[in-house]
């Protein structure tokens, strides 16, 4: 039996009631008063998730930029000091060791911010990587990591807009932490980097202002409605970066691990693609359920704003465009579904 | 909003979280409040054909929350003769009331000896406890 880890404010998150479950090796909170209310509190006012378990790569050193251009999918050129870019660590196939965001602190000096369950994985493959001039440390531990996300996020925080994808730092209650305007909701909001042992302080100072404790479930329906892919379910080290849709961030006028590989699927175009659909019948797709014309459910649930069934799935690429039709088997019953351009939610058209 | 915790003393129980109404020959079959509050707010219900046979211990319809599916086991074997069309359009209705507007069906008993076999409320509430 392996012990799970917990981050530091698992104390408050047992107070407030939490269900907890194990997830990547941690357990977290999936959710306080319920997913729905939850995920509702994110699109109508703001929620904070403790994100703690996600982990802290620090790159630094005159050939760090050098180590990330070969290992990452995206160009670091393209952004500078006090910029953030979501990439990919791609492995030789083309296939996604995993999807993270790069903040560049300094010229030399990048943090990398991973997937839990790929913590080490990435650590590993970036440290066989290095060579002199780049030193790769895991500094996970010294930070915790509190989303804050939903349109009136930053009126609670007290915060001023800025840009998608820029962090500086910042204060919140006199609390010192990095503010990164970045999200996996599609929401506004901010990922504050915060150093562990404050954590507790600033969870306390961001719930007196009114923003709601949310657990892992509404984050994934979150995501799944505007169709950020989840590694491990809809991408991973076999599914290659333009199946998934994830060409934008592939920068293949650079050399980077399995660029080649790209470019030729890319040319010859991909067999499968990653596709969104919504339910025409009842019935509530579940990851690996099968796609009757091909492919499978690689998300799936019910979505709390349109009250349907949505999901993501690998589908032939001929039935890759919005409208075509799916037949989904759930548990053996046969249900139609339609595939929708992505996102699947947003605001404007509801 | 999602009920107080209660179990009535006028059910039988069966140990997977279900519970039966007795009425001539007839009984209505539902989830217990441990069984609702396990799996959070119900979004969609599953539910058999009137006129199916369900056996006793068996999967007989799935109510699903957000981020899970469950099997409704049939605490006995009987014929549907309604399903509860509240629950199909607003399965939320399970959270709400789980014994009385949240019922599920109601079966026409095939084996009405099969009774015996299901749990009384301390019967019950000596499962919950061991849980």
């Amino acid at each position: 039996m392996q012990t799970l880890l917990r981050t530091p404010l698992y104390e408050r998150h047992v107070a407030l009631g939490a269900r907890l479950v194990p997830f990547a090796g941690w357990e977290m909170p999936v959710q306080y008063e319920g997913v729905i209310p939850e995920h509702r509190a994110v699109r109508t006012d703001a929620g904070v998730f403790d994100v703690s378990h996600m982990g802290e790569l620090e790159v630094d050193g005159s050939h760090a930029r050098e180590l990330l251009q070969a290992a990452l999918s995206n160009d670091l050129d393209r952004i500078g000091p006090g910029q953030a870019q979501y990439t990919l660590l791609t492995n030789e196939q083309g296939g996604i060791v995993d999807d993270l965001i790069v903040y560049e602190r300094e010229p030399e000096r990048f943090l990398l911010i991973v997937n839990a369950s790929n913590r080490e994985p990435d650590f590993e493959w970036l440290r066989d990587r290095e060579g002199p001039g780049a030193e790769v440390r895991d500094v996970s531990d010294d930070y915790a990591l509190l989303a804050v996300q939903g349109p009136k996020a930053l009126e609670r925080l007290g915060l001023p807009g800025a840009p998608a994808f820029t962090f500086a730092g910042g204060q919140i209650d006199g609390i010192d932490c990095v503010v990164n305007r970045t999200g996996y909701t599609g929401e506004e909001g901010v990922e504050l980097l915060v150093p562990a042992g404050r954590a507790g302080e600033l969870w306390d100072r961001i719930l007196e202002r009114g923003v709601v404790p949310c657990g892992l479930g509404a984050r994934d329906t979150l995501r799944l409605e505007v169709c950020y892919p989840l590694h491990g379910n809809d991408i991973g080290p076999e599914t290659d970066a333009i199946s998934a849709g994830l060409g934008w961030v592939c920068a293949l006028d650079k050399e980077f691990t399995g660029a080649e590989e790209l470019r030729r699927i890319k040319e010859a175009g991909p067999q499968r693609k990653l596709v969104a659909f919504v339910m025409e019948e009842s019935g509530i797709p579940r990851q690996g359920m099968t796609i009757a014309e091909g492919g499978e459910v690689t998300s799936g649930s019910h979505s709390p704003m349109l009250e349907v069934g949505i999901g993501l799935g690998y589908v032939p690429a001929e039935l890759a465009q919005p409208g075509s039709e799916l037949t989904i088997d759930v548990r053996g019953r046969s249900r139609r579904a339609r595939v929708v351009k992505k996102p699947i939610y947003s605001r404007e058209e509801t | 909003m999602a009920a107080a915790e209660s179990y009535p003393d006028d059910l039988r129980y069966h140990p997977e979280h279900d519970w039966a109404r007795l009425e001539d020959g007839e009984a209505v079959f539902g989830i217990t409040w441990f069984a609702q509050d396990a799996l959070g707010e119900l979004v969609h219900f599953e539910p058999p054909e009137e006129g199916a046979t369900l056996t006793k211990d068996q999967s007989y319809a799935e109510v699903e929350s957000v981020k899970a599916v469950s099997d409704v086991i049939a605490p006995l074997s009987g014929e549907v003769l309604e399903v509860n069309g509240a629950v199909v359009n607003a399965p939320e209705t399970v959270n709400e009331d789980p014994y009385g507007a949240g019922w599920l069906v109601r079966v026409r008993l095939t084996d009405p000896g099969e009774v015996d076999s299901l749990l009384d409320l301390e019967a019950y509430k000596q499962v919950l406890a061991d849980q």
